[in-house]
């Protein structure tokens, strides 16, 4: 049996990349954050993932407002990166897992998820740089599968359907006779705002009470709706909706393994958490 | 739920919703295009050409000309479309805040750190 051997959640932000690409690790604006992820390549190296489940929101590559899918799963072989129009240098192609993406879009389906699934589609900052962060070679030993969830257009997807998509791909990936150790990665958040007058926005306690509530009380989040999410997060602070999907994969109760957080990185507060299921 | 308007709304906040999705389409559409560096390219040879290809209306048009990324948002524009123009001008996310909140640079900067609360 497929077994989810732990979850990852970290921001995206675009700089990010920039950052890689000139070698800035070390830079003391950048350290605090880098510094978060040599103990999560080491728990990597321990777990030994095959296949990564990437939870993100598109930016703008893949889909465009013309057709604005809530949640889309990629069922592709493989999939690319591409210009994304500031510059950022364009990452390795990513190995994907067809066979499994299928069975999750089966599973899903068949638990009343009603996905857009893509045999074509190309991954943006968002998918690629968490990569990058945990595999700064960039070879990608593992093969991916993206999830996509809507966090751009509202009416967007509620933090409780979030968490339910993980818990049914938690169930889907139970349910696959094959022996693949699977890591979730949700990636987004944490509080920011790029948009309008309150532009700068960043909420350190509700990011701090957000992360603390992963490991023991993973539904906490679920009482706000998106607009509530938006007051206390800010308009893309609610890309923590994919950290939720990512924690509704995992049993209720779960160990925390490493956790950073960091304000600011660009105009983003920086968080990091690493979870195993317990028991 | 979240498809109703706010009864109060988050202050300084446009939330990006179909009202404004219908009314920025061709503006979004126009930013989609710029993840192409060719279509950068033709916007900076020839804005006025490039804009009216994509059918703007004359608000957007003035916010474009503008570069004013309040008057983008009023126009129906979403902050990660936006964020592909300003990227053809190499501006960051600091800039583009500063420019929204009235704010230098260094002012807005500050006020990012300020949020560490230390």
């Amino acid at each position: 049996m497929a077994k989810i051997v732990g979850t990852v959640s970290t921001s995206h932000i675009p700089a990010i990349g920039g950052a890689i690409h000139k070698g800035l690790q070390n830079d003391p604006y950048w350290k605090p954050f880098f510094d978060g992820f040599p103990p999560v390549r080491d728990w990597l190296a321990t777990v030994r993932p095959d296949v990564v489940i990437v939870a993100y929101n598109d930016h703008g590559l893949n889909f465009f407002l013309d057709k604005m899918p809530t949640f889309a799963v990629g069922a592709a072989a493989e999939y690319s990166n591409a210009d994304e129009g500031w510059g950022i240098p364009v990452l390795p192609p990513f190995q994907g897992d067809q066979a499994l993406s299928w069975h999750l879009i089966e599973s899903l389906v068949g638990e009343d998820f009603d996905l857009v699934t893509c045999q074509e589609m190309v991954v943006d900052h968002a998918l690629t740089l968490p990569m990058a962060l945990l595999w700064p070679e960039q070879n990608w030993p593992v093969r991916v599968i993206p999830v996509v969830v809507n966090t751009v257009q509202a009416p967007l997807p509620s933090a409780a359907r979030c968490y339910k998509l993980g818990q049914a791909i938690g169930r889907a990936v139970a349910s696959w006779p094959g022996d693949e150790r699977v890591v979730v990665l949700g990636t987004g958040g944490l509080s920011h705002q790029l948009d309008g007058e309150r532009a700068g926005f960043i909420n350190k306690d509700f990011d701090l009470k957000f992360i603390d509530s992963l490991t023991a009380n993973p539904a906490w989040a679920t009482q706000y709706s998106t607009l509530e999410l938006v007051e206390l997060a800010g308009t893309q602070g609610v890309e923590l909706l994919n950290w939720l999907v990512a924690r509704g994969t995992l049993p209720e109760k779960a160990r925390q393994v490493h956790v950073n957080y960091h304000i600011p990185i660009s105009n983003t507060a920086s968080g990091l958490l690493v979870l195993e299921p317990e028991g | 739920m979240s498809t109703i308007k706010p009864h109060q709304p988050v202050p300084g906040t446009t939330i990006f919703d179909g009202e404004q999705a219908r009314k920025g389409y061709a503006l979004n559409k126009m930013c989609y295009s710029f993840n192409e560096a060719a279509n950068r390219a033709a916007f900076l040879a020839n804005e006025d050409s490039y804009c009216e290809r994509y059918g703007l209306n004359a608000e957007q048009r003035e916010a474009i000309r503008n570069r004013n990324v309040l008057q983008l948002i009023a126009a129906g524009g979403n902050a990660y479309y936006l964020a592909k123009f300003a990227g053809i001008f190499r501006l960051d996310m600091q800039d583009i805040g500063a420019q929204q909140t009235g704010l230098t640079k260094d002012e807005f900067k500050a006020k990012l750190l300020a949020a560490r609360g230390e």
